[in-house]
């Protein structure tokens, strides 16, 4: 099917684009990779009466150090993301996540902020800003605000911008010598919706103890989910084999995952048992 | 007033300027006025890679661009990938491997594989079906495009051609 008509304007500035936000709201769509809007135009679920065109906004698309963070703009690419040398030294779950969306073709022109304002339940992005414990830094005419994940992703492909709102930038903790993480998902085939994934991050001392643990989940609910008794069963504890699978049954436990056309709630509850503990293995390893 | 928005885009090395509607799709565009029905739609939501093409170097779902977006862009259809109407390695390494049968997933094919060997030209099996996935084929079972690509790979180390760069 074709799109609705809509207008289409092109702003050459951020300012210029929260000035059309607050100007318009709802009846606005921005427009960065279209990879998740267009085909949703196409199908038209969604009918924007206007489409902001971000790709000539300047200066919303850089990766750089902030004070022991690496920020992302919003329209970093996620093919560039997936390349940079700074994402892979500082930040190597997102290296590990991207891979994982979609295929090329789809990478070259979806946007990191673009998944993450998108908020897909299957998504990868939101996932690891959750296990991550990452900001979101939101733009409107009134001024910038910083939003922790678990505020910011509300429910099925609902944040908390408000209409005259954009996100902006992502921050991502760097990683440290101690800090060690890993990321799992199934799909059917490679580049499908994930059935279920696991992003984990987690901060090992030398004697195998678990300092910090986080462990985000999607695609088992409306939003990425912190399974936080799980991260209790691993914080303080030398992590055994024992161990992983308590803090695997825990999580297991702690989720509600919803039955649809492609899976069970049984189904993905015990695909989120396996992939958790696949995970943690997978991040004390320092595998990937 | 001119009606829609007016477009300078490069496609197969040539200068085209248009005025078109927001809502044209960049795959219709290509079909239905500049004539290049080499591209084609599928799905129409990103997920078939039928629509295929090359936008300054890299692979994009033509049915998820609008022609409007697209104005000082360098374009790459499957017609382009012929140099002087003559069929390249990749296209002979197709032919030969009969990895296609009706031929209308092969342009994004074709498109996906240069894209690959271009910045893999020493793919592993696997590499190729990962690489792939995003390129749906109801007709082959895929097992001979998979060949096709590894002989094309060959075929380009052997005569050192290089794909379109970048």
């Amino acid at each position: 099917m074709k799109p609705a008509p809509f207008e289409y304007v092109t702003p050459r500035t951020l300012d210029e684009v929260l000035m059309r936000l607050a100007d318009l709201g709802d009846d606005a769509k921005l427009l960065a990779g279209g990879q998740s809007l267009v085909p949703a135009m196409n199908l038209r679920l969604a009918r924007p009466r206007v489409l902001i065109d971000l790709g000539r906004v300047s200066d919303i698309d850089y990766i750089r150090a902030v004070d022991g963070t690496v920020a992302l703009g919003a329209c970093v690419r996620q093919r560039t993301a997936e390349r940079s040398e700074a994402v892979s030294r500082g930040v190597p779950l997102l290296a590990r996540a991207l891979p994982f969306i979609g295929h090329p073709a789809i990478r070259n022109r979806g946007t990191v902020g673009g998944s993450l304002a998108h908020a897909d339940p299957a998504a990868e992005l939101p996932a690891v800003v959750a296990a991550l414990d990452g900001e979101l830094v939101v733009a409107s005419a009134r001024g910038r605000r910083t939003v922790k994940p678990s505020e910011f992703f509300t429910s099925y492909m609902t944040t908390a911008l408000r209409p005259d709102e954009m996100l902006l930038e992502v921050r991502l903790p760097h990683a440290t010598a101690t800090s060690r993480s890993a990321f799992v998902e199934f799909a059917r085939r490679p580049g499908d919706f994930a059935l279920a994934g696991v992003a984990v991050v987690l901060d090992v001392d030398a004697a195998n103890t678990a300092r910090a643990a986080r462990v985000a989940l999607f695609g088992v609910g409306p939003t990425p989910v912190r399974v936080v008794r799980a991260e209790r069963c691993l914080t303080g504890r030398v992590i055994t084999d024992d161990v992983l699978r308590e803090a695997a049954q825990s999580a297991a436990r702690e989720i509600d995952p919803p039955s649809d056309l492609h899976a069970t709630s049984h189904y993905r509850r015990r695909l989120a048992t396996v992939l958790v503990e696949d995970a943690l293995r997978q991040a004390l390893a320092g595998v990937y | 007033m001119p009606e829609g928005i007016a477009i300078k885009v490069t496609v197969n090395g040539v200068v085209r300027e248009r005025r078109v509607e927001p809502r044209l799709l960049l795959a219709d565009f290509l079909r239905h006025e500049l004539e290049l029905t080499g591209t084609h739609v599928g799905c129409e939501h990103g997920v078939c890679g039928a629509c295929t093409v090359l936008v300054d170097g890299a692979t994009a779902r033509s049915c998820l661009l609008f022609a409007a977006q697209l104005d000082g862009a360098r374009i790459t259809t499957v017609e382009g990938l012929a140099r002087d109407g003559e069929p390249q390695p990749i296209h002979d390494a197709f032919h030969e491997n009969h990895a296609l049968q009706c031929g209308y997933c092969t342009p994004g094919f074709l498109i996906t594989v240069h894209e690959l060997l271009a910045e893999n030209p020493e793919p592993t099996d696997a590499d190729v079906r990962d690489a792939l996935s995003g390129n749906l084929c109801r007709c082959t079972g895929y097992v001979n495009i998979i060949k096709a690509v590894l002989d094309a790979a060959d075929r380009l180390r052997a005569t050192g051609w290089r794909p379109l760069s970048r």
